[in-house]
């Protein structure tokens, strides 16, 4: 088993298949809450997850591989989102990202630094378009962002 | 809170009316000096004093202004009331036992109150 | 109740958050406490002023003083001067980009005096936690005039009469969707509220939702009733976890209100809302694909007819609108149709609201009438482009609109309009570019957006853009090749006739109405290897004019040390080791530097 599923997170797995038990179009509000729960979708809990809402697990595949939202790896602590989208992207929003990738040391390919601290993915749009470029870390949106102002940030969650 | 019927929405709609009745400018208004020299005078307890009263009568149409020191610290606190299309007029020494008096005289009645006048600015219209 | 003199309204929109709002708050929260005023100032936290540029935004009433750009450290001087001695902190207020003028009070202000707020309008305003707030400011008047005194066909008849389109992209006129759904057979039906907001540059939605999530709610109410629902979902992005906060709090509100849920207003109507998170695919704004990602399946559209009022979210029938469309409903509910197709042109009633963003001075959101021009918006109310560079074109419509150029800045905008000149109203995002931007760049980025966000399930769709892509890129890259233009335009027609949905059908649109306004640029780069913007890094090379006074600063900058030269002496750069950043050129202080 990975090491952060833990057994205090299949308990909470547990509780939240009863509460969607029987509940139609449930798939997706699982899947959300499950990846919540253990930060991204191991194997074992997608079974688990098939077998409980009795939904084929090439189905439960299938959802998971469409929508950009879930996550078959690990991924890291600090979840930095990116935005590309058209107001960011004609106000720099690239050089922001250069200089994130620079920071984090990633690699062509790479998403998420050794030490599982940062995941960087891009984003089309967060409705913060007024503020462009910006991005989330986590839950937090932070706009009118430089590549100088990026670096200190990403130190500051790294110390978090 | 259960809403079931046209008046319901309408007795609440009015309640938070009142609550927010101060997001805009009125025509009346009451302005009180509140300079440092006010503040040492004591315009802090009239404002306290302006509020309750105003409370106490219901009167939502009032906007409670307040101003910095305007040169005439011997006769602090200072209070004007503005009334529409009439003069503006300033009180004071106001003490908060005043209140009552110029809130009922002048504000709802529309006398002023002689005895405590420091000055009346002409009305511009 | 003592009574509240002044009201600091802070909003706590994303954007204004993003900027320290909430530190903000705090602070003022502090500093009353500390100066005994607590009691007598009201501090109330709002939605998003679709201002957030100016952010965070404080508002005192009653003298409705607008403060923008307030920090912490800015708080003691305000409830100090503002609050305690009435003097208005004048280096915090709004200045005018064109003017330099401060502006003490909202209404004031260019970017709001030009603007026609209905749906807007408590936006910013009240307190979107607030019920009661929504209620003083007429919440749910439409809602009790619609069930208590008019039956469902005059609900719908009354919609077809106000001639309002649909906001979400489309504009198919509302009250006929509704009818469709109305006539529909069948005990059970749903309200879907697409709140999916996949068009990056727009926020309008997130707004409402932010702001005044309590309309939404009722537009949809008065929906259900008109089709004879008793359910609906809001489907929202996920990225938009402020809003999703809001409705779910203004839905257990209106269900404690007897608002929403069991025997409505003490009638026998009945409804009650879901949300449902959306879990990031673009695709899934389209009303197909979103009812498929509802029932937890993965979000792929399919062929219409039948359409969702016949055959919609579990094979019931269906009605869905966009946010922005719900939300002019209740307006239209208290003020009667008749009123409200007074506003807007012939064929496009109503107001719309754009997001304008991109090299503009003011971003932010706009209402206006149908029918104003490109240019009121971008000048008037945009106030102009940063840096009082030159205006080059405005994509409206997002990925699946096109760019307006300079000589149709004058034509009014509705939705027969925005597509005679090959664009179309799309969400309303307002992507502003000015002559530093390269139009062939600009037609890539969204292709390359489309690209990446189609499902895959049928061919030209996948393949076509694809194709397209690569062939984008080769011209950026200087390996266009004489008759790309035309393959390009022909590819583009073969997409448009065969894809299923309108993704792959609004695809090639950036690429058509770039190559109609500026086909000389695509020319440019194709046949002379040139970017003319100075974009394409592929294209473009930097070279040290004779005005080189040899004083070293470039060769500082220069992060691959392409810069040589002796102190004093003209210094050049080595065009092998150049990675073409610019840097050298935005240091140099006699501009001796030149792209080219
Ligand atoms: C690829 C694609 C993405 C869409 N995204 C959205 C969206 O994010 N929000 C939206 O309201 N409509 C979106 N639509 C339009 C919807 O399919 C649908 O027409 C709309 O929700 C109907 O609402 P309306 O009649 O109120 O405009 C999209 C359509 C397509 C083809
Ligand atoms: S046009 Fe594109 S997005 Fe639409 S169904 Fe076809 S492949 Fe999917
Ligand atoms: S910065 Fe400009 S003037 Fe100075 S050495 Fe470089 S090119 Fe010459
Ligand atoms: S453009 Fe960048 S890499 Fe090239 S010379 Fe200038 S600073 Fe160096
Ligand atoms: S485009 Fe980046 S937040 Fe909208
Ligand atoms: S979030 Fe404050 S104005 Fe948009």
């Amino acid at each position: 088993m990975v090491e952060n599923t833990s057994e205090k997170s299949w308990e909470q797995l547990d509780q939240l298949l009863n509460k969607y038990r029987g509940t139609k179009g449930s798939v997706i509000p699982v899947l959300q809450q499950a990846q919540e729960i253990f930060g991204y979708l191991p194997k074992d809990v997608l079974i688990k997850i098939s077998k409980e809402i009795n939904v084929p697990i090439s189905q439960v595949y299938g959802v998971v591989t469409f929508y950009a939202q879930f996550h078959l790896e690990p991924r890291g602590k600090n979840i930095i989102r990116s935005c590309q989208g058209t107001a960011c992207h004609v106000r720099g929003a690239k050089a922001v990202l250069n200089a994130i990738r620079e920071k984090l040391g990633l690699k062509e390919g790479q998403a998420t630094t050794p030490d599982l601290q940062f995941t960087l993915e891009t984003v089309a749009c967060i409705g913060a378009c007024g503020l462009a470029p910006c991005l989330m870390v986590n839950d937090d949106t932070h706009g009118r962002l430089t590549p100088e102002a990026v670096r200190p940030m990403i130190d500051k969650y790294r110390n978090q | 809170m259960t809403i079931k019927s046209l008046e319901d929405l309408r007795k609440i709609k009015a309640e938070s009316q009142l609550q927010t009745k101060a997001r805009k400018s009125n025509d009346t208004q009451i302005i009180i000096g509140m300079g440092t020299c006010g503040i040492a005078a004591g315009a802090r307890e009239v404002m306290t004093a302006v509020l309750e009263e105003l409370a106490k009568r219901n009167l939502n149409n009032v906007s409670v202004l307040q101003t910095g020191c305007i040169g005439m610290c011997q006769k602090e606190p200072l209070l004007d009331v503005v009334r529409p299309g009439e003069d503006r007029v300033t009180y004071g020494p106001v003490s908060p036992s005043d209140v009552p008096r110029i809130i009922a005289e002048h504000l709802v009645n529309g006398n002023i109150v002689e005895d405590l006048v420091v000055a009346k600015i002409p009305n511009k219209e | 109740m003592a009574l509240v003199r002044a009201h600091i309204l802070i909003c706590t929109g994303t954007g204004c958050t993003a900027s320290g709002a909430k530190d903000v708050l705090a602070k003022f929260d502090e500093e009353l406490k500390a100066k005994k005023l607590r009691d007598e100032v009201s501090l109330v936290e709002t939605g998003c002023h679709g201002f957030c540029e100016g952010g965070p935004l404080v508002i005192i009433y009653p003298e409705g003083t607008f403060y923008t750009r307030v920090k912490p450290a800015d708080v003691a001087e305000i409830v100090e001067e503002h609050i305690l001695k009435g003097r208005t902190v004048s280096r915090l207020l709004f200045k005018e980009p064109l003017t330099a003028e401060k502006v003490p009070n909202y209404d004031e202000i260019a970017f709001y005096k030009k603007q026609h707020r209905l749906v807007l309008k408590n936006c910013g305003h009240i307190n979107p936690d607030s019920i009661e707030e929504y209620i003083g400011a007429d919440g749910y008047e439409g809602l009790a005039k619609a069930i208590l005194t008019m039956t469902p066909e005059q609900v719908v008849e009354e919609m077809k009469k106000t001639g309002l389109r649909g906001r979400g992209g489309g504009g198919f006129p509302t009250g006929m969707k509704w009818m469709f759904c109305a006539k529909s057979p069948g005990p059970k039906k749903y309200v879907i509220c697409n709140a999916d907001e996949g068009d990056p540059g727009a926020f309008m939605d997130r707004s409402l939702l932010e702001g005044d999530p309590h309309a939404i709610l009722e537009g949809m109410a008065i929906c259900a009733y008109a089709i004879g629902s008793d359910e609906g979902y809001i489907y929202c992005r996920a990225e938009y976890p402020l809003a999703i906060k809001r409705l779910k709090k203004a839905i257990a509100q209106a269900e404690e209100a007897g608002l929403l849920g069991q025997n409505i207003l003490g009638t026998n109507f009945s409804f009650t809302l879901h949300i449902k998170e959306g879990a990031g695919a673009f695709v899934c704004g389209e009303e197909t694909a979103l009812m498929a990602s509802i029932e937890g399946r993965r979000g792929m559209p399919r062929p219409r007819p039948p359409f969702p009022a016949v055959k919609g979210l579990w094979d019931k029938p269906s009605n869905i609108n966009n946010v922005e469309t719900f939300a002019n409903v209740p307006y239209i509910f208290r003020v009667g149709a008749e009123e409200y197709a007074k506003l807007g042109t012939e064929k496009s009633k109503g107001t719309k609201v754009f997001a304008l963003t991109g090299k503009i001075n003011n971003t932010g959101l706009a209402e206006v009438p149908m029918g104003i021009t490109m240019r009121e918006i971008i000048f008037d109310i945009g106030g102009g482009i940063i840096g009082g560079k030159k205006f080059k074109a405005v994509q409206i419509g997002g990925p699946s609109g096109g760019c307006i150029p300079e000589q149709l800045l004058d034509t009014p905008i509705d939705y027969d309009s925005l597509i005679a000149a090959g664009a179309m109203m799309g969400s309303g995002g307002l992507v502003v570019m000015d002559e530093d931007t390269c139009m062939v760049d600009v037609a890539k980025f969204f292709l390359n957006f489309t690209q990446s966000e189609s499902c895959g399930k049928c061919t030209p769709c996948r393949e076509g853009t694809k194709r397209m892509l690569e062939m984008l890129t080769a011209i950026t890259e200087g390996k266009g090749q004489d008759g790309d233009i035309e393959k390009l335009e022909k590819l583009a027609k073969s997409i448009k006739a065969g894809a299923l949905c309108a993704l792959g059908q609004t695809a090639p649109n950036p690429i058509l109405s770039t190559l109609r306004y500026f086909r000389n640029e695509y020319e440019a780069h194709i046949y002379d290897k040139k970017c003319p913007a100075g974009v394409c890094t592929a294209l473009i090379g930097y070279k040290i004019t004779d005005k080189c006074v040899g004083c070293g600063l470039c060769k500082k900058v220069c992060p691959v040390e392409a810069i040589s030269g002796e102190p004093k002496g003209k210094h050049t750069i080595d065009p092998d080791k150049c990675i073409k950043c610019g840097a050298c050129m935005e240091k140099c202080p006699f501009k001796a530097i030149i792209r080219g």
